[in-house]
């Protein structure tokens, strides 16, 4: 057959075997890293003692197993939770706009979901809770998802015309809803007393301090689903990259993966955002480097976004943990430190300008 | 041959304006029809009628008798290709994984070896096999739209596992192409169209147009102004009316340029 005349061997070999091999190596990196993140703290627990705790096996130290599965674990699990939710938007938000720019925190949905767990905070504070008591514990991630539903719809709105999405028009009006988000958000903290004040600072910097199994357990049910449900959009989003149209002609059904991308990333930045604040930058190193390095194709680049995003931020989470011991950074702060110039490089590396 | 495609008395408006005005156009099975006429005659946008992506104003567009946008999108795509002008791509796709896109969703009982090999012959048959591997966003304007020839070529063997009557519909496909490869490309059209496919491109060259197709569509300010065998179609009268130009008969097409079938496929060393 005349189809095998292309130079290299089997034509898919390269970047296929690379991306299994990538993959397999990526859930080896979560592992070690999860361990690592286990063992390291202000109390340091060898790495043997933490696989004996977890494995179950009775150990003397009845201190080290209270922070290994009450503190640490939990910490574990919302930062792996969280960090391959904002990865996996950041690469459903990429693919749906076209372009390798856009991430939530970026254009403003994270801003917006954050904004919409401040007002639950203070508004229901004052509106709800005389009537109807403590907010339920749901209250915030709802809040925060509604509030990352509303401005992704409303920026791809504004960003949008004639089934053509304008890029410029989308960072620019992610400036906008973010610099709305920030204004509302400093008129609450205006209005708040000290406990709320102290609980939208940590929205604004982000942070995985407050992890409990509680918080877990609210935030896992709306982000696994979510990360298995993305694989489905991959050949979509694939085709999407050529053009709306091109996808249509290859038999995507358009309306139907943009719903559901929007939705997917309003769930993962809500439920994100509700449980550890705003975490920039996860949603644009993440995908980016994975595209360095085997190349751009969504079957791949999913799954692969939600391993490093995992191991990502537990790594960040681990040096924001340590690196001021006892005391914490936000590991917001961590994540804009190298996220942000790595996202001038970027814009730097394009040799022409940037074609927006 | 039967009519497969079928446009009755489609109007498409852009505001008041009306891009495409009560055209009629029948497209059959096994031949190469090769719609043609002056800049903003509403080539295009016939095109996107005809493939299903716009809906009309008024009239049908009906694909095998069905409605054309009453069928789903997936089922569609088995059933006609369409080839764009241009498309450019933010994603440092290879050529191959463009081609790919072609081949991936479409069909039945194709294993994943099966696409693999389809999208390389795609290529192959476009004559872009030896940037295969290589970034298409460094690829030339030409090569690029070598590539997305190859994709459609790759969708359309791909759908052929489940559909035998197939539309392939060319939007400019040899605008950026050089004089080899504009060949090339037309007389694999051609080929396909005699394979049983009905085929419908827009182009410029009417002299090309004239070689290679077996039915010229000639639109003018979104009307079809005259529709039928190329030598019917290019009166000197016509193309002044229409193009604005006075042809010295002699020279009118088909004449000038005959495609030689050895042309079609030059061997690469």
């Amino acid at each position: 057959m005349t189809a095998l005349a292309i130079r290299g061997g089997a034509p898919h070999s390269r970047r296929g075997s690379r991306q299994r091999l990538l993959l397999a190596g990526l859930a080896g990196l979560v592992a070690v890293v999860s361990l690592l993140a286990m063992s390291l703290g202000a109390t340091g627990i060898p790495l043997a003692r933490v696989v004996a705790v977890l494995t179950g096996s009775p150990t003397r130290e009845g201190g080290e197993a209270l922070i290994l599965l009450q503190v640490r674990l939990p910490r574990l699990c919302l930062g792996l939770l969280v960090g391959a939710a904002l990865a996996v938007s950041g690469a459903l938000m990429q693919g749906l706009f076209r372009n390798p720019l856009a991430d939530p925190g970026l254009v403003g949905v994270s801003a917006g979901a954050a904004l919409a767990a401040a007002a639950t905070i203070v508004l229901g504070d004052a509106l709800l809770v005389p009537w109807i008591g403590p907010l339920p514990f749901g209250a915030l991630p709802i809040g925060a998802f509604v509030g990352g539903l509303l401005t992704t719809l409303g920026l791809y709105l504004v960003a949008t015309r004639n089934g053509r999405t304008s890029i410029a028009t989308m960072l620019l009006a992610g400036v906008a809803f973010g610099a709305l988000a920030g204004a509302i958000m400093g008129f609450f903290s205006y209005l708040s007393d000290d406990r709320q004040l102290r609980d939208l600072s940590f929205w604004s910097l982000g942070s995985l301090s407050g992890a409990t199994w509680v918080k877990v357990a609210t935030v896992a049910p709306l982000v696994l689903p979510m990360l298995l449900a993305s694989p489905f959009l991959a050949r979509g989003l694939n085709a999407l990259s050529l053009g709306e149209a091109e996808a249509f002609h290859l038999g995507v059904p358009v309306q139907h993966v943009k719903a559901m991308a929007i939705l997917l990333v309003a769930i993962a930045v809500g439920a994100s955002v509700a449980s550890a604040g705003m975490i920039g930058f996860v949603g644009i190193v993440v995908p980016h480097v994975l595209r360095l390095a085997a190349g751009p194709d969504h079957r791949f680049l999913l799954p692969a976004s939600a391993l490093l995003g995992g191991a990502l931020l537990i790594g960040a989470d681990t040096v924001a943990r340590t690196v001021a011991a006892p005391a914490e950074l936000p590991i917001g702060i961590l994540t804009a430190a190298i996220g942000a110039p790595f996202f001038l490089w970027l814009l730097l590396r394009r040799q022409g300008g940037f074609d927006l | 041959m039967s009519a497969i495609l079928e446009a009755r008395g489609v109007s498409y408006l852009s505001g008041e304006r009306r891009l495409i005005d009560r055209v009629d156009l029948t497209v059959e099975a096994g031949r190469f029809t090769i719609v043609i006429g002056p800049n903003g005659a509403g080539k295009s946008t016939l095109l996107r009628l005809l493939c299903g992506e716009i809906a009309p104003a008024e009239g049908t567009v009906t694909l095998k008798g069905r409605p054309i946008r009453s069928i789903p999108p997936g089922q569609l795509a088995h059933l006609r290709a369409v080839m764009p002008q241009a498309s450019d791509l933010n994603f440092p796709f290879t050529a191959f994984e463009v081609a790919s896109l072609g081949a991936e969703g479409i069909g039945r009982g194709l294993r994943r070896q099966d696409r693999v090999l389809i999208a390389a012959e795609a290529l192959n048959q476009a004559d872009v096999a030896h940037v295969a591997h290589r970034n298409y966003q460094t690829l030339s304007g030409g090569e690029r739209q070598r590539v997305h020839f190859a994709r459609v070529l790759a969708q359309l063997k791909a759908g052929r596992s489940v559909e035998r009557d197939q539309v392939l519909l060319l939007d400019e496909p040899i605008a950026s192409l050089d004089l080899k490869h504009q060949l090339a490309l037309l007389h694999r059209a051609r080929h396909l169209a005699e394979s049983g496919l009905a085929v419908v491109a827009v182009l410029h060259d009417l002299q090309l147009a004239a070689a290679t197709g077996d039915d010229l569509v000639l639109l003018h300010d979104g009307r079809c102004v005259a529709a039928g065998p190329p030598a019917a179609v290019l009166t000197a009268a016509r193309l002044t009316e229409v193009f604005g130009v006075t042809l010295i008969p002699d020279a009118l097409p088909p004449h000038p340029w005959r495609l030689a079938a050895e042309t079609s496929r030059p061997a690469r060393p």
